[in-house]
């Protein structure tokens, strides 16, 4: 036999709703079998009435009367729950300190709208159309995540090079955006050096060096491991590159790579050479061949590169560009380098190092095949003659006696209207032509006024190897190339070096105009102080949170919840935001 | 290719702009399109007799007996399975019904003029809570109070209407929003604001005293009074947004307590429909979920237009139907930014800092972010004749946008 109990409270107000919920709770207790909590108006009565709630005191209720009753198994349990209304309205569910995440970027884009920054963590399957979401709402990309296809990779960061935006990645471990890290980053203070890395821990190690040693930096700009990569081409490389050359802040730039495409690598160096400031290169398993070239400085691995950065950022070096170079005279037909060497292993080194400066020298016996000048007695393009092989020598005497092809050699180099640098060596010593200065200056100088007439300037250099001890006298072979118009130096290195740079120039002077791809990164607004939305990992958000940063958690879910068919008739129905 | 954005903020413009304006009451028969004699009108898509829910069925047993076409329940119920009688949507007919949304011809209706669009809509007199027969009831108590409604309340409404030169629904609406409404499940404050709009009009066109009193405290204590006129002036601004080439914003959405059914307007008049889901509620003493009707009526034209359940965050009481914290209700009313096109211009929320409500459903944003509408509402019996057993809220089933969104691709060639 079921028990009815009822309570009755005069002159209360509460909600229906309120009331509601009462009544579920109560009918909820163990030995309840039905509730009833309603205001005491007569159709709440008739309600109570009918299913079989009804009772003297509920029926005795007046409309502002609040009439609870209970049908429970036993006395007891009546009891417990009347016992329980009280605690039971008075309940408030634990109010957590959760703000709202926005379900999507485009609304957490809304919410910050000073966010420059998108870290992107999701599934690889998804990061491709995030960033691209990112992008389209004007925000620079983070790409944390790892499986994006390299053509997806190639795709993003097209279009972000259009929009001003970089995408940072995939795979990019760290960043650090004028003081606050993203992702994985170490705390580094600020200071004048800016990185750019397609390496993550190459960031981090060069970065906490930098650290350690006193200094701190910029920006430290990571690229993803790929971007260095012949497919990639430098895309986002390039854009950091670009920022830290803009950035007056950043006094000296570090380039960190994992080893690169050396073509890529030679772009990334080409356009670093035009930085106008001294940048720091340690690009892994590229081989070093100088230790510097003008405003770069190679270094031999990631601490060497803090190091000589912070070393420059400290005793800022004397950069002095092209000035000492003649390429204002020379003919815009005017390319060429002809070689003609008399020593072996000194036209070998002349390979060496200009490969170091132009991506073509061929020679008679060349370093690479492909090189490989097809016919040693005609030159073509930029060649390194050997006059010293036993296609030259035979039936005659080795060229450091015997001046008189060589001179006919150069002749025919100085008549040519393409050729521009003239490169001879001059060995004397024991067993040489008792006097080459003395068959080869006037030959230089014929060479030189030649030209001239001709409305070209020919630069002749000439290496001499020798000592002042020797029967020639170097200080006196020396001065007869020099009164002939050559500029002479005793290192074939150096000689090798202002050759290259002069080789490089030339082969640049076309393409001055070479229109800039894509549009600038606004660096004013990436100076700004960092706010950046998170999208993935909730780590990262808590990172932002510990430094300071204003951010948004997205609550993201995989957009059209996976389903293949109905994301690809979305993304064609996404339009660029306005 | 269409300029989907251009044409969905063109249509939410329209939904913005529409002034609905309640001008006056009329036979239902005089003056909504496409009724006929034989014909019923009932919320939701389109549905057979066979599957009609059961407080569609009970509501149309009460209307055949009101309209006098049958003597007792069985006899109406025979001429419904007859074929003699004709079912249609409201949508079909510029009219909107509260929960099965019956409306029969010689009903009184609203008449709500949008006259920024000159559009006119209909829907008919609320009867109050409890046991009605828009909740499928239809014994002599609510057919007595329904020609009650017919003879006093009306006429009575109609001559008010008519002396006050047409009471502007939309400003009642933005300054019930700021009295903690949502306009569709909570109207307390809009209801009042309504009644003594319509108060001194009724003293004065009365026929006696005894008539404007009893008119008077019947609207006034009936906290969805305006439900009604609420429903037909969201539906002049949301048919001020229909058939737009290239929109994917949604300009119907409504339930027969069997299915749930929305219509997009780059999409004309073509149906979307998913079978209806049980709401999830708070009940009546003596109810419980299992005697629940599948989620019915036309109020979620509310939500179309962008209040509602979307305006949640102006309602926080509403919350304790979901047993939850005024917190929900922000972040229900945040959740739908996420999926409509437009912040309202006229309905702002103060919570947000006066953000305007969100609105304009665009089915990318659902489907892409899999968050269907939120709908507040009141729940019906299951079976015919009972009444209401509950409220509370529910979400929009996802399939109508997924069908929708690929009818889209297929029309506007997006495959």
């Amino acid at each position: 036999m079921a028990t009815l109990k009822t309570e009755i409270r005069s002159g209360v107000y509460y909600d229906s709703a309120k009331l509601m919920s009462l009544q579920r709770s109560l009918a909820g207790l163990p030995g309840i079998q039905d509730a009833g909590v309603v205001m005491g108006t007569d159709s709440n009565k008739e309600l109570l009435a009918h299913i079989g709630l009804d009772t003297p005191e509920v029926r005795a209720t007046k409309p502002d009367d609040l009439a609870i009753v209970v049908k429970a198994d036993d006395e007891k349990a009546a009891n417990d729950a009347i016992a329980q209304v009280d605690s039971l309205l008075a309940a408030r569910k634990a109010s957590g300190d959760q703000e709202y995440q926005p379900r999507s970027l485009e609304s957490a884009a809304d919410a910050l709208p000073d966010a420059k920054w998108v870290i992107v963590s999701v599934a690889g399957r998804y990061a491709t159309a995030v960033t691209r979401e990112a992008l389209r709402l004007g925000k620079h990309v983070h790409l944390f995540s790892d499986n994006v296809s390299i053509e997806n990779e190639i795709e993003l960061k097209k279009e972000a090079r259009d929009l001003g935006l970089m995408v940072m990645g995939p795979d990019c471990g760290t960043a650090m955006i004028d003081g606050y890290g993203l992702a994985f980053a170490n705390k580094i203070r600020k200071g004048p050096i800016g990185i750019v890395a397609a390496a993550g821990t190459g960031l981090q190690q060069v970065s906490t060096r930098i650290h350690q040693l006193g200094s701190g930096i910029t920006f430290g700009i990571g690229t993803g491991g790929r971007d260095l990569k012949a497919e990639v081409g430098a895309i986002t490389f390039l854009q950091g590159l670009d920022v830290l050359k803009r950035d007056p802040d950043t006094k000296v730039i570090v380039l960190t790579s994992k080893p690169p495409s050396p073509k890529v690598a030679e772009a990334v160096l080409k356009v670093a050479r035009k930085a106008g400031k001294p940048v720091v290169v340690n690009f892994i398993a590229r081989p070093v061949t100088t230790l510097r070239d003008g405003n770069l400085f190679f270094a031999t691995g990631l601490d060497d590169a803090a190091r000589l950065a912070v070393e420059l950022a400290n005793n800022p070096p004397t950069l002095t560009g092209d000035a000492d170079l003649p390429l204002a005279k020379f003919t815009p037909q005017q390319k060429y380098l002809r070689g003609l060497f008399s020593g072996g292993t000194l036209a070998y080194e002349a390979q060496h190092i200009l490969y170091g400066y132009v991506p073509r020298v061929l020679a008679n016996s060349p370093i690479n095949k492909e090189f490989q000048l097809p016919d040693a007695f005609v030159s073509q393009e930029s060649c390194i003659v050997d006059l010293g092989e036993d296609e030259f020598t035979q039936g005659r005497l080795h060229p450091m006696m015997d001046n008189e092809l060589r001179i006919r050699r150069l002749y025919e180099e100085a008549a040519d209207p393409e050729v521009a640098v003239i490169m001879l060596d001059v060995v004397i010593g024991y067993g040489s032509h008792p006097n080459p200065a003395s068959e080869i200056a006037p030959a230089i100088a014929k060479c030189i006024a030649d030209a001239k007439k001709a409305g070209r300037h020919l630069e002749v250099v000439c290496v001499v190897c020798g000592t002042d001890e020797d029967p020639q006298n170097l200080d006196n072979q020396i001065a007869q190339l020099k009164a002939a118009g050559a500029l002479v130096d005793t290192s074939n290195e150096v000689i090798c070096r202002y050759v290259g740079r002069i080789l490089r120039a030339l082969g640049e002077r076309d393409e001055t105009k070479v229109e800039v791809t894509g549009k600038p990164v606004d660096l004013e607004a990436l100076k700004k102080p960092l706010a950046a939305i998170n999208v993935g990992l909730e780590s990262f958000s808590a990172n932002l949170k510990d430094q300071g940063a204003p951010y948004v958690q997205v609550d993201w879910k995989p957009p059209a919840g996976g389903n293949e068919k109905l994301m690809n008739i979305l993304q064609k129905m996404k339009a660029p935001r306005k | 290719m269409v300029d989907i954005e251009k044409a969905n903020a063109y249509v939410v413009e329209r939904f913005m702009e529409a002034r609905p304006v309640a001008t006056t009451m009329a036979k239902a028969l005089d003056v909504v399109p496409g009724l006929h004699e034989n014909m019923l009108l009932h919320a939701g898509p389109p549905v057979t007799y066979e599957r009609m829910s059961g407080p569609i069925k009970g509501a149309m047993i009460g209307a055949l007996l009101f309209e006098g076409k049958a003597k007792n329940p069985e006899e109406a119920d025979k001429l419904l399975r007859s074929g003699k009688i004709e079912f249609s949507p409201c949508h079909d007919h510029m009219c909107t019904g509260p929960m099965a949304g019956v409306i029969s011809p010689s009903q009184l209706v609203y008449v709500i003029e949008n006259q920024t669009h000159g559009i006119k809509c209909f829907s008919n007199l609320n009867e109050g809570r409890g046991k009605v027969m828009r909740m499928g009831a239809y014994s002599e108590d609510v057919l007595e109070k329904l020609r009650w409604m017919e003879a006093v309340l009306g006429p009575t409404v109609k001559a008010a209407l008519e002396a006050s030169g047409g009471i502007d629904v939309r400003a009642i609406l933005s300054k019930a929003l700021h009295m903690g409404d949502d306009g569709h499940n909570r109207l307390d404050a809009a209801s009042i604001l309504w009644t003594t709009q319509l108060a001194p009009y009724i003293v004065t066109t009365a026929k006696d005293t005894a008539t404007a009193a009893e008119v008077i405290k019947f609207l006034g204590e009936n906290a969805l009074s305006i439900l009604n006129p609420v429903m037909a002036g969201c539906k002049t601004m949301t048919a001020a947004g229909e058939n737009v080439e290239g929109s994917t914003v949604v300009t119907v959405m409504t339930r027969n307590g069997t299915d749930w059914g929305i219509r997009v307007s780059g999409l004309g008049n073509q149906w979307f429909t998913a079978p209806s889901p049980i709401v999830k509620a708070l009940y009546f003493p003596g109810f419980s979920e299992k005697d629940a009707c599948p989620d019915i009526g036309d109020s979620v034209i509310t939500e179309t237009a962008g209040i509602g359940g979307f305006a949640m965050a102006t309602a926080p009481a509403l919350v304790t139907f979901i047993g939850g914290e005024p917190r929900d209700a922000i972040n229900t009313t945040l959740d739908m930014y996420e999926i409509t096109t437009a912040e309202h211009k006229q309905f702002t929320i103060p919570f947000l800092d006066f953000r305007g409500t969100p609105t304009g459903v665009d089915i990318r944003k659902v489907v892409e972010k899999q968050i269907t509408p939120r709908v507040n509402t009141g729940v019906a019996h299951k079976d015919p004749g009972v009444g209401q057993v509950g409220a509370g809220v529910v979400s929009a089933p996802m399939k109508c946008f997924e069908d929708a969104l690929y009818a889209f691709a297929d029309k506007y060639g997006y495959n």
